[in-house]
């Protein structure tokens, strides 16, 4: 209880440093404005959003080979806070193309993509309520969540793979990104990863709660 | 200090989806956790009443 304490304040505070240094360090774009700012926070989102969607996936797998529910669990919790993180990017990204591009929403490959992806994983999501025997539930949302997955490869590789309105990659390409943004830009990213670790672990101790619930279910009809 | 605005709404939007995500989680936990002592009692008075 207390490492979880310690672990949400460590979190909150890298969060409050990034939002400083978002606004404070990181030197003003030239072209864009002060509006490029949104970039800390929507292209980190992106990132923890698929890496969120890669563990959901694992999870799956595994839970396909293994059959062992907390495996689920972790499917399940991933798939949430990717999902959460996942609205971020589609709601901050408008926010920075009106501005940039004159327009909220283009339906270039990787916008389309993503929404497609926030969907999938939306609908993964209801599938779930919408079975009650739980080995059957966890069976075909792993299947669903295999499936669902494969349209993150096409969100990441979208903007090579075809010509889009979105900005091209800048953080890991040799791309002229100052080093001080890109310093702010790989703090974000950490303290946003480290944000997703917390959910999914508060996410996935809520599964464990619900299997402890229906065990204490069973356990007094067996009484 | 143009689009202050843009910027100051993205941050608290993203910021107001994690926060109220997590209150989300704390709250279904809570109400779970709740339930889960309730039925601990429960299942020790049913087992006291077997004796």
């Amino acid at each position: 209880m207390i490492k979880t304490g310690v672990y949400t304040f460590l979190v909150c505070a890298l969060m409050g440093l990034t939002a400083y240094a978002s606004f404070y360090v990181a030197p003003t774009e030239a072209t864009m404005g002060l509006v490029q700012r949104i970039f800390y926070l929507h292209a980190p989102s992106g990132m923890v959003s698929l890496t969120a969607f890669l563990v959901s996936f694992i999870g799956s797998v595994t839970y396909l080979l293994t059959k062992k529910p907390k495996w689920d669990w972790l499917a399940v919790s991933s798939a949430e806070v990717g999902i959460a993180f996942c609205t971020v990017v589609l709601l901050t990204g408008p926010i920075w193309a009106h501005p940039a591009w004159g327009v909220w929403w283009a339906w270039d490959a990787r916008l389309t993509s993503t929404l497609v992806l926030w969907l999938l994983y939306v609908a993964f999501l209801i599938l779930r309520t919408m079975i009650e025997d739980h080995d059957r539930r966890a069976l075909v949302s792993a299947f669903f969540g295999v499936f669902t997955f494969l349209d993150v490869p096409l969100v990441y590789g979208s903007i090579w793979w075809w010509r889009t309105q979105h900005p091209q990659p800048v953080v890991f390409t040799s791309a002229g990104l100052d080093p001080t943004m890109r310093k702010v830009f790989y703090l974000s990213w950490l303290s946003l990863s480290c944000l997703m670790a917390l959910l999914v672990r508060q996410r996935y101790e809520l599964e464990a709660s619900r299997e402890e619930l229906r065990s204490l279910e069973q356990e007094l009809e067996a009484n | 200090m143009k689009n202050l605005d843009s910027v100051f709404a993205a941050y608290l939007i993203g910021w107001a989806i994690f926060f109220l995500f997590s209150l989300s989680v704390a709250k279904r936990s809570a109400g779970l956790k709740d339930e889960i002592s309730r039925l601990k009692e429960r299942l020790q008075e049913s087992l006291q009443k077997g004796k």
